[in-house]
């Protein structure tokens, strides 16, 4: 199979940091916080590379948008088996208000460019949990998709998709080229070790400009405010029934 | 030292110090813990024994890979699934 496929992957703040909204209000603290590759992004990566050593497709093409830093989440692609990277130089305040739409339009044109057969992505961000990349991406192509994978098989020329929808599995055919997004069950994503970093080393990240893939990245949105869910209240504990009933007529609640 | 083996356990305890940047209690437990356990067998010359050792450094090292797989499955399935009835 001559395959190519192309692997989106998003630089994140590392799930296991406790997350702090700034003072102004404007978003969360970044600065000096641990950020690591989104886990969906992993497991996107890690199918990728099991697609390529089962020999179904002949090379993994790992993509990611932003500033400098992301090239360390491209070189953990790289380590985990990708062939080679493309960093979509985004930065300043082009970087915060890059969403979902414009990573789809980078991610399309990027596609047509490098004549990718498959792309996949992971289901959702844990920072801002869009869940809409894949499904854009897929649209803005006029390619089928597969969204929430839980496993893929190739048949012939077309690809088996098991999805987790609410209240069960669906199972789809879907004609390549096409989009696939990454569910928590697809595969147990390998760790990229130090040998591993070392090996990906040699391997190439090219560097492109949204502008030289004829992309806009400018967003419609405007984030006004961001807070911090309530604070939970704590409980109180009641003697008898009677008090029960007392405390729940002065809430209001009976 | 024994010199073939002085790579192999330098390799290891690079690895390991790669991998404790992701210990739940923080990088600098792992690493003083790290340091001591190694620590405690400078002395050591025989090679079999040593290779025993690094053997057992590697089995570690599989084991965080699992913990910490482990940790990001579940917190990735509380905060993503729906509870199964």
């Amino acid at each position: 199979m001559s395959a190519r496929v192309l692997v989106g992957v998003k630089r994140v703040i590392d799930y296991a940091v406790k997350i702090r909204v700034k003072p102004d209000r404007t978003g969360v603290v970044t600065d000096g916080v641990k950020h690591s590759m989104n886990p969906f992004c992993e497991i996107a990566v890690e199918e990728a590379v099991k697609l390529k050593e089962k020999k179904l497709v002949k090379e993994v093409v790992a993509v990611s948008c932003g500033p400098q830093q992301v090239q360390e989440t491209i070189r953990t692609a790289l380590a985990m088996g990708a062939d080679r990277g493309i960093h979509v130089e985004v930065s300043g305040k082009d970087y915060e208000t890059l969403g979902p739409l414009q990573v789809s339009k980078i991610l399309a044109a990027l596609a047509k460019k490098e004549q990718a057969d498959l792309i996949i992505l992971g289901k959702q961000a844990i920072d801002d949990d869009c869940n809409q990349t894949g499904q854009m991406t897929a649209a803005l192509l006029d390619w089928p998709q597969g969204t929430f994978a839980s496993e893929l098989t190739f048949e012939a020329d077309k690809l088996k998709v098991v999805r987790e929808i609410d209240g069960g599995l669906e199972t789809i055919m879907i004609k390549l080229p096409a989009v696939v997004t990454a569910d928590l069950r697809l595969n147990t994503p390998r760790y990229a070790t130090l040998p591993n970093i070392m090996k990906a080393k040699k391997k190439k990240i090219a560097n492109v400009k949204p502008a030289d893939l004829g992309v806009d990245v400018s967003s419609r949105l405007e984030v006004l405010k961001v807070d911090e869910p309530p604070q939970r209240q704590a409980g109180v504990k009641v003697e008898t029934v009677e008090d029960l009933v007392g405390k729940l007529k002065e809430a209001g609640r009976i | 030292m024994s010199n073939p083996l002085r790579g192999e356990v330098l390799r290891l305890y690079k690895n390991l110090l790669y991998l404790g940047r992701d210990y739940p209690k923080g990088t600098s437990y792992f690493r003083e813990r790290l340091k001591t356990a190694f620590m405690k067998n400078k002395d050591i010359t025989d090679p079999e024994k040593i290779k025993k050792l690094v053997d057992r450094g590697d089995l570690v090292i599989k084991e965080l890979e699992a913990l910490y797989f482990l940790r990001k499955y579940r917190a990735m399935k509380k905060r993503y699934c729906e509870p199964e009835h």
